[in-house]
């Protein structure tokens, strides 16, 4: 097997046509080999990158901007590993890594949450068995407290600044423990979580009550593999899915009260917006009446076939992966 | 020579041509043309650099050019270029004059139904008269390149030859060949002329390559020789996988049947799909082959499905996923098996609980409990509480996790002291024999604690009903000797039933001064 980190270049915007579209290709400006399947990566400040592999090691890599080269700049092997009986030490695959410069956080199929310091040789702190299923996904709540899903469908915050090994509190779904595997959180109002189960339903909820989501939205056909709330634009949130379709779920209501640059095109649908002016401070999200507010769901793959694995999206600007190794750049997302 | 990517377009275009569109005579000349044309691509560079010289027809290969131009067909091009000569050269002016006519004039098959195969012939049979005229009268006589044009024009097959560097190869020659001497050429006519072609131009110096031979094979119209022949020399079978596809769609195959059932095309199919899935990435692609082949498809992927290696758990939802999507039941079964399995060993209880219910395997997640609950016999104390404690629904999925489920349930609301329902709990437990027999004297032992209270907690009722399932449970077959000969075990039951008779005590007094009052 040859895995590979690439750096792309989506090119300038030099290259625009008729109707705005963009001409130019991604073309690959370095790579580096990899040792197992890239689970997860995220970057860490401007330079390095850090990628999890099913092997459980967690790489930093540097990219060298002057001469384009990566170059492997930190290993921790063995971040993930699981004690068999009968073998010593095998490998567990890392599945998910959170950054928050200089702190780093991975899960696993260990049900292992490593704290890592990108300067440090051995990790500042671990929590074994911190679940007994496997751990999906982590993000940030805040800075010193990170929310986990797992393959039995919870929802968990842990503190790191306490010294006990168990979350501070456990959310679960309603019905059937269906895995979670993703997990993101409003840029903005910080009780608002997104998650994305194996049966593609996406599930909000509010962590400062109850321990249930507050929607559960009927979705994708197979397993959502990942969430994401738009960083500036928190009223617009991508998943993506096994199925193969990316949906694009806006919940902004009100049109006047919309930024200028989101322009609506030759969209006909109507928008009714929130009955007094208290609630439009509420996020739309928490909003549980469908009859009120309509959310508008576009599905931003035409002729869908394999698996979209990952998405990531910033201003204008939307870039996703397929099984069918492909990787697409939408530069102009809000047109 | 020419790359293994060109081959294959070269081949398939061909069998588009003759195979597929099945083009006629009059349309096949064109078709063919095009197709040399758009493959024999080794003069390109030559005539770009040609046509993008300043003065072309004072550059050394502006011959060479306009000879390819002509030997391809293509006659506007020839005729622009001659123009720049005859500019440069005003004492050819003449000669030019009637090459560029004769050029003109030539007829050549059209692709609309404008004029029958016999006009075309006639009118042909006139020009290459009017052709042999000029050449005889040696009207190009004092200009070699020109006479050789007319020559050719001609269809003299020497002169051709002489500019075999130009066409690289004998397929080249063959459709110039035709193009000069037998524009109405009938499909099945083409063999003779590809082998006689192929013999003149190869001159018994070289022997034909396999490519020669595949397409030889194609001109004399046998289907399974180009297949048979593909197969052996090319490395993979996609290529003749696909190629049989088509063929087998336009309905081209249908008389040739394997002896082992199935037919080519899906035996081709099959061969490729098989060895796609021994890649670690294109064997999601293999799945869809096996789709489209209705006969031993589904055969196959079940059998691929399960070997497909699964290093992580994102790899074995995808596997799952697929076989979800087509009813393919045991190979869930199967799979998620084996992941739990596999979970077991890493002691990883809820990943493996999590399996096991996505198969809805009960005697897996009974598995699954039976290792909690000796998990919880040793230690005291239970592992992985976050998951016991937030089962749901799932737990109903064997009647062990209930037991589970429900004696952990019974520890919370004795943590909490809430006696009563606990005591209700305890009790529901054996007597609705939830909980297995091997576990009834943990249960009962549980219950001494509940029984020493101060207060008094089970009923009458409920403590005959605790005598009894004690006495079931020491009562019973001789087996049971051996557990009632051990010491721990005997005053374990002692003890019980000391608690058991006093408890009874207490209850019947309380009982009854409550009512007396």
């Amino acid at each position: 097997q040859d895995n590979r980190i690439s750096i792309w270049s989506a090119g300038d915007l030099g290259n625009v046509g008729l109707n705005g579209e963009y001409h130019g290709e991604p073309h690959l400006l370095c790579d580096i080999q990899h040792n197992g399947d890239v689970m997860d990566m995220q970057f860490l400040d401007q330079e390095r990158i850090v990628v999890a592999s099913s092997t459980g090691t967690v790489t930093i890599f540097r990219h060298h901007q002057n001469n384009q080269t990566l170059s492997a700049n930190h290993r921790w092997e063995k971040a993930h590993y699981h004690v068999d009986q009968d073998t010593s030490c095998g490998g567990a695959a890392c599945t998910g890594v959170v950054c928050n410069n200089p702190e780093i956080v991975t899960v696993g199929e260990d049900g292992r949450i490593n704290l890592f310091r990108a300067d440090q040789k051995d990790a500042v702190r671990t929590i074994d068995n911190a679940d007994s299923s496997t751990l999906h996904a982590v993000t940030f709540l805040r800075t010193t407290e990170i929310l986990t899903v797992n393959s039995i469908g919870q929802l968990k915050i842990w503190d790191l600044r306490q010294q006990r090994n168990e979350p501070s509190q456990i959310f679960s779904l309603a019905g059937d423990r269906v895995p979670l595997h993703c997990v993101d959180r409003h840029p903005n109002q910080q009780h608002i979580v997104a998650t994305g189960g194996q049966d593609g339903m996406l599930s909000i909820w509010d962590i400062r009550q109850g321990t249930m989501p507050v929607s559960l939205l009927n979705a994708h056909e197979a397993e959502m593999w990942e969430v994401h709330f738009h960083p500036s634009n928190p009223d617009h949130l991508f998943t993506c899915s096994e199925d193969g379709s990316l949906w694009h779920w806006d919940a902004s209501t009100n049109v006047s009260e919309k930024p200028s640059f989101l322009h609506q095109g030759g969209r006909s649908t109507t928008y009714l917006s929130h009955s007094t002016i208290n609630q439009s401070v509420v996020s739309a999200w928490l909003s549980n009446d469908p009859t009120k507010d309509r959310m508008e769901i576009t599905n931003l793959i035409p002729n869908q076939t394999l698996s979209v694995n990952s998405l990531d999206v910033l201003g204008p600007c939307l870039v996703y992966g397929t099984d069918a190794e492909a990787i697409y750049v939408n530069r102009q997302l809000f047109a | 020579q020419v790359s293994i990517l060109s081959a294959m377009e070269l081949i398939w275009n061909l069998c588009e041509i003759l195979f597929v569109e099945a083009a006629a005579a009059g349309p096949l000349l064109l078709r063919l043309l095009d197709w040399v044309r758009l493959h024999v691509c080794d003069v390109d560079t030559m005539v770009r650099e040609v046509l993008s010289s300043e003065n072309p027809s004072k550059h050394k290969l502006f011959w060479n050019v306009v000879d390819v131009f002509v030997l391809q067909g293509r006659m506007d091009e020839a005729r622009h270029l001659l123009s720049k000569e005859a500019t440069a050269n005003p004492t050819s002016m003449n000669m030019y004059k009637i090459l560029d006519d004769l050029m003109k004039k030539m007829p050549v098959p059209s692709l609309g139904n404008t004029q029958t195969l016999t006009e075309l012939e006639l009118k042909w049979q006139h020009w290459h008269e009017e052709c042999q005229r000029y050449l005889q009268d040696g009207t190009f006589a004092s200009n070699p390149h020109m006479e050789s044009l007319c020559k050719v024009l001609l269809g003299d097959e020497d002169a051709i030859l002489e500019k075999k560097e130009l066409m690289t190869t004998w397929y080249h020659f063959l459709v110039t060949r035709l193009l000069y001497s037998h524009p109405t050429v009938k499909p099945m006519e083409l063999r003779f002329y590809a082998q006689s072609s192929m013999d003149l131009f190869l001159g018994g110096e070289s022997s034909p390559e396999p490519l020669d031979m595949i397409l030889m094979a194609a001109f004399e119209f046998e289907m399974h020789q180009v297949i048979k022949e593909c197969s052996i020399v090319l490395s993979n079978w996609w290529f003749v996988a696909h190629l049989t596809d088509l063929l087998d769609h336009c309905k081209l195959l249908q008389s040739h049947n394997l002896y082992f059932g199935s037919n080519m095309r899906e035996f081709l199919l099959l061969e490729y799909a098989s060895g796609l899935f021994s890649h670690h990435s294109l064997w999601q692609l293999g799945v869809d082959y096996f789709d489209h082949c209705p006969e031993y498809g589904r055969v196959y992927l079940e059998l691929h499905i399960e070997r497909v290696p699964l290093n992580t758990e994102q790899k074995a939802l995808k596997v799952l996923r697929i076989c979800e999507q087509r009813q393919m039941h045991e190979q869930v079964r199967s799979i998620c098996k084996i992941m739990a399995m596999k979970a077991l060993r890493n002691n990883r209880l809820g990943s493996a609980l999590s399996w096991s219910i996505r198969a809805k395997d009960a005697a897996f997640a009974t598995l699954i409990s039976d290792r909690f609950l000796k998990d919880y016999c040793e230690r005291g104390c239970f592992s992985d509480l976050d998951l016991i404690d937030n089962l749901g629904p799932s737990m109903l999925l064997s009647d062990r996790l209930t037991f589970l489920g429900k004696y952990r349930e019974f520890h919370r609301l004795y943590g909490e002291k809430r006696f009563p329902e606990a005591a209700r709990l305890l009790l529901t437990l054996m007597t609705a024999h939830i909980a297995p027999c091997s576990f009834w004297m943990t249960l009962l032992t549980d219950a001494l604690p509940l029984l020493e209270q101060k207060e008094v907690i089970f009923s009458a009722e409920q403590t005959y009903e605790l005598m009894r399932c004690l006495e079931d449970l020491t009562a019973g077959n001789p087996d049971k000797q051996k557990f009632q000969e051990d010491d721990v075990e005997t005053t374990k039951v002692e003890m019980l039933r000391l608690a058991l008779a006093r408890n009874l005590a207490r209850v019947i007094v309380k009982e009854g001064t409550v009512e007396g009052s």
